[in-house]
């Protein structure tokens, strides 16, 4: 990390609103060049840091340093970030080209390179034809693309977006995760991103910070949060998981935090622990494992678990098979259609379930 | 176009009794409305009857006596007549400057209204709208006895030192135009406050967002976006201060005579002149009417 510069570091940043607690004190640090999502449900304090940063509300304690100078109480239009609103706010009196040349304009910039600058936006974001009209007179998508080239005209060194895919149908939202991405490698502006959809946090971003009642859970790549989640949090918020009532029965003291977990129900399982505070005998907590990677098989006489059909589901790409195990514990699974239709299993199938000890994630809360 | 579509099935729908539902406003805007000025455009044209009424004899006399000054007994060569055009004069000047004055108060203080926590707004605009449920004649006689040499206003200032001697308020345009103001700062309040509420603030942050100041902020995004309640505001204060003869009648003298009180005169008072009097409310409404065109204009000028 020491060859990238920060861009955005957050050091003790507390929020208060009255008796409300909207952030507890956080740090972390914003790489430059990053695509970074705050990534919560709503009213997790994800908006109100990006205000923070923005300048719109100032913090209860801590400071935010922007490439290492301090921002505290200087006012929104004087720090060299821009946002992207969540219903855009653009204008509705100006045109699409004032729009965008609003803040250059504010900056001083000359009309000239005001107007190359407009130009050279419009065809960034591939609104040649519209420059003339009025925001009403564009579609949601062509909205949004304008909120982005004027929040993008003045070259910030850091362009905030609060939730703005969330007003797009499906379709829309899809095609213009892409776009954002490219966009934010195309420009290498460091993208601070807000959302409350894990899938469009899991496909755009370097780095996810994933939030919670004021706290981050978690930072990390989506593969990481994904597949190593810290914490019970995180393991429910993105993506589906089993979680089950387990504890620790055998601390291995080997570098990659295996444990032996013994759950509730009575089955004894190699997971992996989350955290090096699991790693104390009889400590309690939950195991997580990811439905996709476990894998069924028609029973055998090993001794791997088993389990009984008792519901599928078709989804397409995948199947969603419902099993109760022996013990009485309920698991569910998801196993990708190959069209072989060996593979498939029907309700009241006896079935072995396995899965890898990395795949099985303690998590102590 | 959907909308337009359905728009199609209703009245297809009210089709046969269309025309029925709608009678009662026709008439409505029939007789009270487009009735009496009728009446009124054919009176300016008739001949004066002494003390009131008119006698069917068609005339310019009411238009000629307004622009045109031919001595007493009308034989002398016409030279322009300037009183009527000066009480005009005088009347646009007192009624845009009560509307600007208006502006000044009304704007922040809808503004103030607006950003209140909505379950105090309501209370608000009641007690802007309190003093409107006492007669307009009551308060502008009050509006006298507050300004009168020794009245409350005087004794105030007089007793915090700021003045040595009365302020003579009665019978100037300071206190006509106090009364104006008075008299129909709600109009200009209200539709600031229902165009304020619902401006969305999140421009406002867009604007510093953008590295726009305070003023910047208000003058290039906040008034533009609230620009048809200040207009809407601006109408209904400046035309009927500009038609207002209480105002100036109480609280004026011989130097502040307005169009309305001209007008009123030559009704009621012992002018007794309805032609000229008609003629007067004519060229009023022309003026009014120029006024509005213009802004239609440029309002459809703005929309391209």
């Amino acid at each position: 990390m020491n060859s990238i510069p920060t861009a955005v570091s957050i050091r003790a940043v507390a929020k208060h609103f009255g008796q409300f607690v909207a952030i507890r004190e956080m740090s972390f640090d914003i790489a430059d060049n990053e695509f970074f999502t705050l990534l919560g449900p709503s009213g997790c304090g994800k908006t109100t840091l990006l205000r923070i940063i923005a300048g719109f509300e100032n913090t209860t304690s801590g400071t935010v340093l922007l490439f290492n100078e301090e921002l505290k109480n200087l006012p929104p239009n004087q720090r060299p970030v821009n946002t992207v609103f969540q219903n855009y706010a653009l204008f509705p009196h100006m045109s699409v080209a004032n729009n965008i040349g609003f803040g250059l304009h504010m900056l001083g910039w000359s009309r000239k390179d005001i107007d190359d600058r407009v130009d050279q936006m419009v065809k960034t974001v591939r609104l040649e034809e519209f420059i003339n009209r009025k925001p009403a007179q564009l579609s949601g998508g062509q909205q949004q693309r304008v909120a982005l080239a004027r929040a993008m005209a003045p070259k910030p060194k850091v362009l905030l977006l609060d939730e703005p895919l969330s007003a797009l149908d499906l379709k829309l939202r899809q095609q213009m995760r892409a776009e954002l991405k490219a966009l934010q490698k195309e420009t290498g502006i460091t993208f601070i991103f807000v959302t409350h959809d894990q899938e469009e946090a899991l496909t755009m971003s370097d780095r996810i910070a994933v939030m919670s009642a004021g706290e981050v859970q978690q930072i990390g790549s989506p593969s990481e949060v994904y597949e190593q989640p810290a914490s019970r949090f995180v393991a429910e918020f993105i993506g589906d998981t089993n979680l089950l009532d387990a504890s620790v029965v055998s601390a291995q003291s080997n570098q990659h935090n295996q444990v032996d977990v013994k759950l509730d129900s009575g089955e004894c399982i190699p997971a992996t622990a989350a955290s090096p505070h699991a790693l104390e005998n009889g400590a309690r907590g939950h195991l997580s494992i990811r439905p996709e990677h476990i894998t069924l098989n028609a029973l055998s006489t090993t001794n791997d678990l088993a389990g009984t059909i008792r519901n599928t589901t078709y989804l397409g790409t995948d199947t969603q098979y419902e099993i109760k195990l022996d013990s009485g514990v309920n698991l569910f699974t998801r196993t990708q259609n190959s069209g072989n239709q060996q593979h498939n299993f029907s309700i009241g199938n006896k079935v072995n379930v396995s899965f890898a000890p990395n795949s099985a994630r303690f998590l102590s809360h | 176009m959907a909308a337009a579509g359905s728009g199609r099935t209703v009245s297809n729908t009210f089709a046969p009794v269309r025309n029925w539902l709608l009678l009662p406003t026709w008439l409505t805007v029939g007789i009270f409305m487009l009735l009496p000025i009728a009446l009124m455009l054919v009176y300016s044209f008739l001949t004066k009857e002494f003390r009131g009424g008119v006698i069917w004899e068609f005339t310019l006399a009411a238009y000629d006596q307004f622009v045109f000054d031919r001595g007493l007994f009308g034989d002398e060569a016409p030279s322009i007549e300037w009183t009527y055009i000066t009480i005009y004069f005088r009347s646009l000047v007192q009624a845009s400057m009560a509307t600007l004055l208006c502006l000044l108060i009304g704007f922040p203080t809808a503004f103030f209204i607006a950003t209140r926590s909505p379950s105090t707004r309501s209370m608000w605009l009641f007690l802007v709208t309190i003093p409107y449920w006492v007669n307009l004649l009551i308060r502008t006689v009050s509006m006298k006895f507050l300004i009168r040499e020794n009245g409350p206003l005087n004794q105030a200032l007089l007793g915090s030192g700021l003045i040595d001697t009365p302020l003579q308020l009665i019978n100037t345009n300071i206190a006509v135009q106090l009364g104006l103001f008075y008299s129909y700062l709600p109009f200009m309040v209200l539709p600031i406050y229902a165009a304020v509420e619902r401006y969305n603030f999140s421009l406002s942050e867009a604007g510093a967002d953008l590295y726009a100041g305070r003023w910047t902020i208000l003058r290039r995004i906040v008034i533009p976006a609230v620009k048809p309640g200040i207009i809407a505001g601006c109408i209904l204060v400046f035309v009927p201060s500009l038609g207002a003869f209480l105002a100036p009648d109480l609280l004026g003298g011989a130097k502040t005579f307005m169009i309305g009180s001209l007008i009123e005169e030559q009704f009621k008072g012992n002018a007794g002149n309805w032609p000229f009097g008609a003629a007067s409310a004519m060229i009023l409404l022309t003026l009014v009417l120029i006024a509005l065109l213009f802004y239609a204009r440029a309002q459809t000028k703005e929309q391209v």
